[in-house]
């Protein structure tokens, strides 16, 4: 592969005194949609965080846009352009759908021509403009929380598990969301367990299992395989 | 008409507001509605409890730090001006140089405990300046040589903010300097707490509620949240002593049990819980609540106990000597009826 917006390489993380990450090796190709699969408990989510800080990688490299980042701390990764998509939504209840928005964009203030994309693929978040954000509903949240990643362009978006727990309307908004943000050419490494979701985005795939990474190929090849998905993840996501 | 200068931070209750206007106006006329020097004590000590509390909830409130120091920078404020006073004799000079060397020297502090404990945990914050205000308070009274030990220091400052200065009467009521003294308590408090307004509403103050919410997430955003926390810390900070400094010049005396005492702390904490955290407002009402019961409840209990007298028990009970008690029942009642606080509560329309 040549030249990934992201790569680690060996990076093993510890919490508290598990051991979760066990040498990670993984390379996110530019301008495409990476699914990170694996079951339940793999280490996907502390792969997501390692890369944006909240876990210190105990060993190994992470290298983002051509430069190490693996010792420097949250907010300045995210200033070098990775955005984050927590898998509990990450919004600030407290305040109004606008000022987290006006939050996200760290750098500046938020773009017109830029609000008016995400307003047409969340239209309730034009709706709920000034609400308090612990008000709306749990697919509002969720789409806040993507908005708000897509508030500035970043280099990177991580998101995690973005249609988890949402009613099916929510989710196609949610996809088609993720499919207007990959149409613009972003980078996006995703963790989703929706599989009609993972199969419409997904360019290339990496499989996680024990803490590593187990396979990484097309996606459209281990869509493909009901075989392949059976031994990797231990079931055939058609069934999902 | 009231939005810019609230920073448009409306109070968001019909009560609330009206509450809000009735102490504003009792406090704006307060020598010419309550004359006395009781009530005027009262009032003067409302509007600098008030700017006191709020810059605790910029802090507790607003972004979720727990500071035992409080009053450690609320007297380095007041002993400030008390210093400068003793060492530069009387004037305007004394008091203005009193005043920015305390808030510095507040703010100095709360960066160097900020810097070693936030980097951490915000819990250790709170057992820091615990560690730090006990010490403080225990130099104060030590070095008597400087800050005069238990007795304080008495002072003066200049003759136009004392009784001394006379310019005649109106409406009834002798206009002199403790009148001008008076507002220029009221005119600092009003302005400081406008600027906490503008502070809380403004970016910084957005950053520090969504730090409050979760550090991790704003982390995540791009905010470094130690920045955010140890300048919040600064600014309140700067902002009690500031109002250390104004108590200074109101009471013309400072000691360690008026502006450093541990007691003033809980206070402080009080206040904040039972108007509202992370309102503003809530300083606004708890702070006025709290000073008119500890000044007032007292002599409330001695009527009460003597219209009672043909009762039994009940004389007893509402003895003025018992008035710490009903004090700490009003507290408790105030707590759990409003766990959001007055203001919450009232917001909340329940």
């Amino acid at each position: 592969m040549s030249d990934p917006i992201l790569s680690l390489q060996g990076v093993h993380t510890d919490i508290a005194q598990y051991h979760i990450l066990q040498g990670v090796d993984l390379d996110v190709p530019r301008g495409q949609v990476t699914m990170l699969l694996g079951r339940n408990g793999v280490g996907k989510t502390t792969t997501l965080r390692t890369i944006i800080g909240h876990w210190q990688a105990k060993s190994g490299a992470i290298t983002f846009d051509g430069a190490e980042i693996t010792g420097i701390p949250t907010p300045a990764r995210a200033r070098a352009g990775i955005g984050f998509v927590p898998e509990d939504m990450g919004i600030f209840t407290d305040l109004t759908v606008e000022e987290n928005m006006v939050l996200a964009a760290a750098s500046g203030p938020l773009d017109k021509a830029r609000l008016d994309w995400i307003f047409a693929a969340f239209p309730p978040l034009k709706t709920f403009w000034r609400s308090e954000a612990g008000n709306l509903s749990g697919g509002q949240k969720q789409m806040l929380s993507i908005a708000r990643a897509m508030a500035e362009e970043r280099k990177l978006y991580l998101i995690d598990e973005p249609t988890k727990g949402l009613a099916p309307a929510i989710v196609s908004t949610m996809a088609g969301a993720l499919r207007d943000l990959k149409k613009q050419g972003a980078s996006v490494l995703l963790v989703e367990q929706n599989f009609s979701v993972a199969k419409a985005l997904g360019d290339t795939a990496a499989v996680m299992d024990d803490g590593r990474i187990v396979w990484t190929g097309e996606m459209a090849e281990l869509s493909a395989s009901a075989e392949l998905q059976e031994r990797l993840m231990g079931l055939s996501m058609e069934a999902h | 008409m009231l939005t810019r200068p609230l920073s448009g931070d409306k109070p968001r209750s019909t009560v609330l507001t009206v509450l809000l206007l009735v102490i504003l106006v009792a406090l704006a006329l307060a020598p010419f509605l309550f004359p006395g020097v009781r009530s005027l004590e009262t009032a003067a000590r409302i509007c600098i409890f008030i700017v006191l509390v709020a810059s605790y909830d910029l802090l507790l409130g607003y972004t979720g730090i727990v500071s035992f120091a409080h009053t450690m920078f609320f007297g380095l404020g007041a002993y400030g001006v008390a210093l400068a006073s003793v060492h530069m004799g009387r004037g305007w000079g004394a008091l203005l140089t009193g005043t920015v060397a305390g808030a510095l020297a507040a703010a100095a502090l709360a960066l160097v405990i900020g810097l070693f404990s936030l980097r951490v945990r915000a819990i250790f914050f709170a057992m820091i300046t615990l560690a730090v205000a006990s010490a403080v308070a225990v130099l104060v009274s030590q070095m008597s040589g400087l800050t005069g030990g238990e007795d304080g220091l008495n002072y003066q400052i200049p003759r136009e903010l004392t009784p001394a200065f006379r310019l005649g009467e109106l409406f009834g009521v002798r206009i002199n300097g403790k009148l001008l003294n008076y507002y220029l308590v009221f005119f600092a408090c009003l302005i400081l707490f406008l600027l906490l307004l503008r502070i809380v509403n403004s970016p910084f103050g957005r950053v520090l509620q969504a730090i409050r919410e979760n550090d991790f997430r704003a982390e995540a955003i791009g905010y470094r949240v130690v920045w955010y926390r140890v300048t919040a810390t600064c600014l309140s900070a700067a902002v009690a002593a500031i109002a250390g400094s104004l108590f200074a010049i109101w009471l013309r005396y400072v000691g360690p049990d008026t502006t450093l005492s541990f007691e003033i702390m809980l206070d402080i904490l009080l206040m904040v819980v039972i108007g509202g955290m992370g309102t503003m407002y809530g300083a606004v009402l708890g702070a006025t609540i709290f000073v008119l019961a500890q000044n007032y409840l007292q002599s409330l209990m001695g009527v009460a106990s003597e219209a009672t007298e043909a009762l039994p028990l009940i004389p007893n009970l509402l003895d003025p000597d018992r008035w710490l008690l009903w004090l700490g029942v009003l507290f408790i009642l105030s707590v759990y009826f409003f766990p959001t606080g007055i203001v919450g509560r009232l917001r909340s329309g329940r």
